[in-house]
């Protein structure tokens, strides 16, 4: 057993200093009808094994490198410079913990207090925590910090708002029996939010670009916002839009929270990715997570710690502003990697290519036999309604060879309007050769 | 010499790492290996550009009238820089590749490399989330494989994978509680949790809307039933015991504990996070336990990479297990399902964006698979082993604040610090210039100046004597009465020494700022 150091003379020589004869004697508090239990399980195996075992399990899916690939939904395909992925693996970012003694960890605090700054920039924001497990989840602190700071409960949620992000506010909202008005499902980019807004809301929580795609200036919706006293959140579940696009807090976001998987993070089939959290300062103390400040060490050198910790669950336990330990570290140092790398020009490049993708794609599908493009404005995913029901039509396309987009109908289940949808998105993965094979796959299908 | 704080600001002797002998100073400020690394923001240049882009092709704009005007702020850095800043931070961390890491409740084992590599691979790696079923079929079976694993290692009926790491997995295990009781028409208001509790337990609950009653230990470390059965109560909703406990011991009650709060019609909620005591030999199944998460980052090694990415699945008794979030992985004939909408109408809804961390769950089977059902009842055993040889080797010079045996972790309080005017933190301090991160200290709260040590099942007989040699001579030399200043002062040997963690708190300083806003701030 290769990850195991101890030889049978050492445990001997371990029990015989502590005192015992033999290892049960150690675990003399479990039930004795308990210990030892039968467990059915494989004996160990060897590397080779283990890696043609999980191997075989790969080789039954299709890899989104052997299919033109279209998909996005709140998960994009871009491409991770060989740097980012190579310095996340040493030992000294891989197998280190949370920082909690600052002498011995300033690297990873280093690097979270830059993961923050690049997320205030981007998002607009004043400041930014260390990151959340992902974008849905975000939205869902985001929420909960809402009604804290604000002492109303009702959120409303955009019909634009990925369902999978309104799923876990629903989700949280519903086990202290808050009141939530889900807005109906908003395929064209055209609701009025603000009508929405009354005494007891708290937030208006609305995506951008929306899940259909639509680029929205949030101005007039922030200002009705400010006028009744309800914070405005925004969602971003493409970061690269932000490479392009006015950032919410131009447009008078009290809380942004985003999915940072595009920069750094692998698709891995929907996790782990890393939830962006920012606001403005305000709201500092009621932020939910880590957060890393700069300081001075004894000798007056710049030094990093965690901070504000008078917030967190060790500290304020039943009081806390969240429960969220473990977040998302790792995932976090890719995507300041990769941010870095790209740098000012290099992420506006990304944005500005993957723009010019998406616009040329919906140019060869818009009109092709009976698909409409629903969109007027959008980033790099942009909605079609096909001639026939979506779900179908991606089975055969994934038949073909082709990962051709997302149904509407899988995101919004039961809802008619959803059935023809389809979301497409293009990042700089794709190729013409992709596009064209798309093309005329559909033309094909159709 | 001391500084304002009156805290010693170099060692008594030999730990000196100012300056090279002579007295100089570096001329540039790094010394050595050790380099000292400006912000990446204080590095970049307009125009220069870690990645080669092609031009875009030369579109009409539909951003609905929304491109950004004015520049984000970001720096321009070439890749070798970038890769140097980064190399350079790196060195700044202590890693359990480089030491022993016996964070007390935290399972610092060695991470394997072939996980690293698995959970790369084309066809897991970058798959994307909401391909076709029917294109995913060797990723729903992984799935179902790990959910095997975790079924037959706990012996539990069901498991929840959604949750992404051990906070979110209790909240999965209370949400799947709160479901079941509103059932059957009967939402309750408490739950009860020991003194010694992680935090993640109350805070957890009062997401729930429950308010959370303590229930104190025991003179031996353990839960006290009868003050339990005094909490007792028609509006209990669950119990949240972490077993083995935050001090490192098993709860020998555990059985009486389950009968009492089913006997109320309450559930039981094991916090898992120790379960690397018990794998492979104990099922929590067997102990009438209805829900528990399991810290995929600790007991089946994957990476805890800084803070997280975790993973946090729950398993579920019988009573609990339709009470899932979504979505969840079923197979029939026709192959392996993702199940998205609620199909028994009752599931309690989704916790968080797509699937689960399959990163996590490739590395987590990868780990299960290369230990086997025997390697793994070899981990819990050496695991526990290796606590009580620390503390058996200790017991003379530090203070076991319960008798043994423990489980997984050896738990110390600071009496054995007494009158040495050192405290539990000075002492962690040093050992760092002893090249060991320190033991979880001050946590548990129940016992005064706590220092958790667990050593994991990861370390050879060799590595825990040098490590036992060190808590002895720290001990030791902290009873000597001679060293209190020396202990003050530590770490020395550090890229940074104490931080002033109340100046970070009370004028925080949480992003790095262009200089002319900085500026501008200060007016």
């Amino acid at each position: 057993m290769r990850y195991l150091g101890q030889t049978a003379a050492d445990r001997q020589a371990m029990l015989a200093k502590i005192g015992v004869a033999d290892i049960d004697a150690l675990f003399k508090d479990v039930p004795a009808d308990a210990l030892n239990a039968a467990i059915e399980l494989p004996d160990h195996r060897g590397e080779l094994e283990v890696e043609r075992h999980i191997g075989a399990l790969a080789a039954r899916n299709l890899s989104p490198a052997d299919a033109p690939c279209f998909l996005g939904a709140g998960a994009y395909r871009h491409h991770i410079p060989a740097a980012a992925d190579h310095l996340i693996q040493r030992s000294e970012f891989l197998t280190s913990y949370t920082p909690y003694q600052p002498e011995i960890a300033q690297g990873t605090l280093q690097y979270l207090f830059e993961f923050q700054s690049q997320v205030a920039l981007i998002t607009g924001m004043d400041v930014a925590n260390a990151s959340l497990y992902d974008g849905a989840t975000a939205c869902g602190e985001a929420v909960l910090m809402a009604q804290r700071a604000t002492r109303r409960q009702k959120a409303v949620l955009s019909g634009g708002l990925h369902p999978h992000y309104r799923g876990v506010v629903e989700t949280l909202m519903r086990q202290t029996d808050q009141p939530y008005l889900a807005a109906p499902m908003d395929a064209e980019g055209n609701e009025d939010l603000a009508a929405l807004i009354d005494e007891q809301t708290a937030c208006v929580v609305v995506q951008n670009p929306s899940l259909f795609g639509h680029v929205r200036d949030l101005r007039p919706l922030a200002k009705a916002c400010q006028a009744k006293g309800v914070l405005l959140i925004v969602a971003v579940s493409e970061v690269v839009s932000l490479g392009l696009i006015t950032p919410p807090g131009e447009m008078g976001a009290d809380i942004v929270v985003a999915e940072g998987q595009s920069l750094g993070v692998p698709l891995s089939f929907g996790g782990p990715y890393v939830g962006l959290f920012a606001a403005k300062e305000k709201f500092l103390r009621q932020m939910p997570g880590r957060l890393c400040g700069e300081t001075v060490d004894q000798d007056g050198k710049r030094g990093f710690v965690l901070t504000l910790s008078a917030r967190e669950q060790h500290i304020r336990r039943e009081k806390a502003t969240s429960n969220i330990c473990t977040n998302s570290g790792l995932c976090a140092l890719a995507f300041t990697i990769h941010l870095s790398l790209l740098g000012e020009a290099g992420f506006t490049r990304l944005a500005e290519i993957n723009h010019a993708k998406a616009v040329e794609l919906a140019g060869k599908l818009d009109g092709l036999k009976g698909i409409k493009l629903v969109n007027g404005s959008f980033f790099n995913e942009f909605t079609l309604a096909l001639p026939k029901p979506a779900a179908g039509v991606v089975e055969a396309l994934a038949k073909k060879g082709i990962l051709g987009g997302v149904p509407a109908s899988r995101l919004w289940p039961g809802e008619k309007a959803a059935e023809h949808l389809l979301l497409v998105s293009a990042t700089e993965m794709n190729t013409e050769h992709d596009m064209s094979a798309l093309r005329s796959a559909l033309e094909e299908v159709l | 010499m001391l500084n304002k704080q009156g805290r010693q600001t170099t060692p008594n002797a030999g730990a000196d790492n100012s300056g090279p002998a002579g007295g100089y100073a570096t001329i540039g400020g790094h010394k050595g290996l050790e380099h000292e690394e400006p912000l990446i923001f204080e590095q970049g240049e307009p125009g220069r550009c870690g990645v080669d882009l092609p031009a875009p092709a030369n579109v009409a704009e539909r951003l609905g009238g929304l491109r950004r005007k004015g520049a984000i702020g970001l720096p321009g850095l070439s890749e070798p820089q970038v890769i140097r800043h980064f190399v350079r931070l790196s060195r700044k961390n202590y890693a359990i590749d480089m030491g022993v890491f016996p964070l007390g409740s935290c399972t610092m084992k060695h991470n394997p490399r072939l996980n690293e590599k698995l959970a790369r691979l084309k066809g897991l790696g970058d798959l994307h989330p909401m391909q076709p079923e029917s294109t995913v079929q060797g990723a729903l079976a992984l799935i179902d494989e790990l959910a095997g694993w975790l079924k037959t290692l706990t012996g539990m009926p069901a498991v929840a994978m959604s949750p992404a790491a051990g906070a979110h997995g209790e909240l999965c295990g209370l949400m799947s509680i709160r479901a079941a009781l509103i059932a059957r028409g009967d939402a309750r208001k408490r739950i009860l949790a020991p003194e010694s509790a992680h935090g993640t337990n109350p805070a957890t609950a009062a997401m729930c809307g429950y308010t959370v009653d303590p229930i104190p230990a025991t003179a031996d470390g353990r839960v006290d039933l009868e003050a339990l059965r005094a909490k007792l109560g028609p509006d209990v909703a669950a119990i949240m015991l972490t077993n083995p406990n935050t001090c490192g011991l098993f709860e020998r009650d555990i059985r009486q504990v389950a009968d009492m709060i089913h006997s109320i019609g309450g559930f039981f909620y094991c916090d898992g996070a120790n379960f690397n005591a018990i794998v492979g030999k104990v099922r929590p199944g067997d102990l009438g336990i209805d829900a528990m998460h399991i810290n995929l980052h600790k007991t089946f090694s994957t990476p805890h990479g800084g803070g997280g990415p975790g993973s946090g699945p729950v398993v579920l008794s019988d009573a609990l297990k339709d009470f899932v979030p979504l979505p969840y992985v079923i197979h029939d004939a026709n192959g392996y399902r993702l199940v998205e909408q609620d199909e028994s109408g009752k599931s309690f809804g989704r916790m968080k964006g797509f699937h689960g961390q399959m990163g996590m769950f490739i590395r987590a089977l990868a780990y299960m698979l290369s230990h086997g059902g025997d390697g793994l009842k070899r981990v819990a055993e050496d695991a526990v082993l290796a606590a009580n040889y620390v503390m058996a080797s200790c017991d003379d010079v530090m203070s076991p604040a319960f008798a043994g045996p423990c489980m997984h972790e050896a738990l110390f309080d600071d009496s054995f610090l007494k009158d040495t005017g050192v405290s539990t933190l000075d002492y962690a301090k040093a050992l760092i210039d002893e090249g060991y991160h320190p033991m979880t200290v001050y946590f548990p709260l129940v016992v005064h100046g706590a220092l958790l040590v667990e050593p994991t099942e990861s370390e050879s007989k060799d590595a825990l004597d040098h490590f036992i040699m060190v808590l002895r001579g720290l001990a030791e030399r902290a009873q000597s009465k001679q060293a209190a200043d020396y202990f003050h002062g530590a770490p020395y040997l550090v890229p940074r020494r104490r931080l002033d963690e109340t100046q970070a708190a009370r004028k925080p300083v949480l992003r790095w700022k262009p200089a002319q806003d900085n500026k501008a701030a200060a007016e």
